[in-house]
């Protein structure tokens, strides 16, 4: 098992005629990721590395049966992808989209909230590098090949720095159930607390590593969870240490605004929740070795 | 993106908030001018910049007569106003704002923000105005009313009416203390704004709800659908260099250090930051280059950090996902033999296309040092500038 993803799920790419999307679809299909189709609005008909172009979400999810999307829509529209998404009942969607407004986020947040639990799309993003469950499949931009299979659990905000953390896994033969990245925006689709619930609850992860920085509640979230409900260890890092306060760190969420977002900060809550935090970069890897 | 006072009032008052007759002057001359138009015997002179205590750096005079108003408009266009938000540095002073005083009953504070949290736009207000939100969540926590909007519905009167309530405004002006917050709450929606703070919102002794400051902060992602709001950013508030990056398609943020840093990431441009930190350096900048960077865009960034004259060192890390490591190798090279350096350039590149990255750097003929992984990289360039420093010391006494 893995979360969110496996080689069975039908995976949709909403926005698949772009540049970008193109190149990442046959990068997914080539990895064994189960692209069945793909939506543009108005280029309903084409073809596009062998996946079948849809109008509409609904057309596509009727015709093909996908059950997750990838959202490459450009800003200005992709608030209005990933609720014609939630709509037409995609189970899982991970938006790529760096820039969208913060209103335009909130509205999708509460869209989402429409539809009961059971039926309610799960949206990690926007502003992220996709998921990845080694192996078996990936939705996103993500280099798959560093990524190798194993029990390591990876959460983050961050993409570079997920890859940072997955090669030195993979240096030191360790390898990872399912990579997530929630993404560098203010306002996000999950949390990671929301991600930390779902490795706790999956059997083939074992440990997790959670990958934070400064601004922004979610890791003194996490950090609640973690020391109320997780069994299986965390070990976690926080970028911007160094980071002054006040100042976007080139993520939209990346401000120092309050008490307890800077580095330091967030460090200690996590610490004190039973966290093993791996004092710098460099040292995920054998934090999360050593603890194995 | 920030905006000054005048057009925050602007923008408020189109919207129904109340504001005291003001008008702009970029010249003492004009400053007297406008104070003369408006009538009245007190006028209050502000200085126009983007960052808050401006009152306690003397960016704020009261005056009562023209000489007054020729004298402290003098003394401030031109200067650099200092207070704790803008730096050491200070912003520049190019236009003033000459508001007629209004006789204060009581001072509100009141602020609209994007929260984190339940990630909804809140309304905190406070019966202590005057004081800045920090200091009052400080000393009095207890005044603070708070408000979560409902992004479906938006504000609804009966909020509104709530915090007035809360905040002991005389129940016949409640009504139009609702209409000022909803005049901000729709100019928030409306615009796309992140932030929205009036200190001090006043009750007038003459029975009026008016904003006597106000500072408007607007999401930089939703700039393309508010051309009006987009023109009124002013660059000469903003650093150079950061204004100059942010046109190329650049992330950058000026530090104190001097190891200069191009990395890909957010994320990773900040784990950079630590590492250097903590091999025993201090970075000298924010840098993210983005996915997908060009041999140009490389070569732009080198440019950008080394215009940064304390740049002593310079630490390329890239982990390559949409990004190619020959690509970033050949900009490094370019940047490099376009305009020589005598500063130690050290590259650690990982990921997509690695080999061919690494086989344009050994033989570019480039003292390039070049690191396996971050820490070695940071270790490296902290090592390679503290040897430098002698060179360093010895190149600047001579200039």
């Amino acid at each position: 098992m893995s979360i969110f993803i496996d080689e069975k799920t039908k995976v949709l790419v909403q926005g698949i005629t772009g540049k970008m999307a193109r190149f990442h679809t046959k990068e997914m299909i080539e990895y064994g990721t189960n692209v069945v189709a793909g939506v543009t609005p108005g280029k309903a008909g084409e073809i596009v590395e062998g996946v079948p172009v849809f109008d509409t979400v609904k057309d596509a999810v009727q015709a093909t049966g996908a059950e997750a999307s990838l959202v490459f829509v450009p800003p200005p529209f992709a608030a209005d992808s990933i609720m014609e998404a939630a709509d037409a009942g995609i189970k899982y969607c991970v938006s790529i989209t760096d820039g969208i407004p913060a209103q335009d986020m909130m509205r999708v947040k509460r869209y989402m909230k429409r539809y009961r639990q059971e039926n309610r799309m799960v949206l990690t993003g926007p502003n992220c590098a996709g998921t990845i469950s080694p192996g078996k499949s990936f939705l996103g931009i993500m280099p798959p090949h560093i990524y190798k299979k194993g029990p390591v659990g990876i959460v983050g905000r961050s993409g570079t720095l997920g890859y940072e953390a997955a090669s030195q896994l993979a240096t030191l033969d360790i390898g990872v159930s399912t990579s997530v990245g929630i993404g560098g925006d203010p306002i996000n689709g999950s949390s990671f607390r929301d991600i930390l619930e779902l490795f706790e609850n999956d059997p083939e992860t074992t440990i997790v590593a959670l990958i934070g920085e400064i601004g922004g509640p979610q890791e003194a979230e996490a950090a609640e969870y973690i020391r109320d409900h997780m069994t299986k260890p965390v070990v976690a890092y926080v970028a911007g240490l160094t980071a002054p306060k006040g100042r976007t760190m080139g993520h939209a969420g990346a401000i120092i605004s309050a008490f307890g977002e800077s580095a330091s900060e967030k460090v200690e809550i996590l610490s004190a929740a039973g966290v093993t935090v791996a004092e710098h970069p460099s040292v995920i890897g054998e934090t999360i070795a050593n603890l194995m | 993106m920030d905006i000054h006072e005048y057009q925050a009032k602007e923008i408020l008052s189109d919207f129904g908030v109340k504001v005291p007759n003001g008008g702009l002057a970029y010249s003492p001359e004009q400053a007297a001018y406008r104070a003369r138009e408006m009538g009245g015997d007190k006028w209050i002179i502000k200085a126009q910049v983007h960052a808050g205590g401006r009152g306690k750096a003397g960016g704020v005079k009261l005056c009562s007569t023209d000489n007054e108003i020729i004298e402290a408009a003098s003394s401030m266009l031109g200067r650099k106003l200092v207070t704790h938000q803008t730096g050491p540095e200070g912003k520049g002073i190019y236009r003033l704002y000459v508001e007629a005083g209004v006789p204060i009953d009581r001072e509100i504070y009141l602020g609209f923000v994007l929260d984190r949290t339940t990630q909804r736009i809140m309304i905190v207000a406070s019966s202590e105005g005057g004081m800045e939100i920090e200091e009052i969540s400080d000393e009095r926590p207890e005044s603070i009313v708070r408000a979560s909007i409902d992004p479906a519905v938006g504000l609804v009167e009966f909020q509104a009416r709530e915090i007035a309530f809360k905040l002991g405004i005389e129940p016949s002006l409640t009504q139009y203390m609702v209409k000022t917050l909803m005049g901000c709450f729709n100019a928030f929606r409306d615009l796309d704004a992140t932030m929205i703070e009036i200190n001090p919102l006043v009750v007038t002794k003459d029975n009026q709800i008016m904003a006597l400051d106000a500072k408007m902060t607007f999401d930089d992602n939703a700039l393309f659908r508010h051309p009006k709001i987009s023109e009124l950013r002013d660059k000469s508030q903003e650093d150079p260099r950061e204004s100059n990056a942010a046109d190329r398609g650049l992330s950058y943020v000026g530090l104190d250090g001097n190891i200069g840093c191009i990395v890909n990431g957010a994320g990773l441009a900040m784990a950079t930051m630590d590492t250097i930190k903590l091999s025993g350096g201090e970075p000298a900048n924010f840098l993210d280059i983005g996915g997908g960077a060009t041999p140009e865009r490389v070569a732009k960034a080198f440019r950008l950090v080394r215009s940064d004259t304390k740049v002593e060192a310079i630490l390329v890390n890239i982990f390559a996902g949409i990004n190619r490591c020959d690509w970033v190798a050949k900009g490094v090279v370019q940047a490099l033999k376009d305009d020589p350096i005598n500063i130690p350039v050290i590259v650690r590149l990982s990921g997509t296309n690695v080999e061919e990255g690494q086989k344009i750097l050994a033989n570019s003929g480039l003292p390039i040092i070049r690191a396996a992984t971050l820490k070695e990289a940071a270790d490296r360039a902290v090592s390679a500038w503290k040897a430098d420093q002698p060179t360093i010391t010895k190149l600047k006494a001579i200039s």
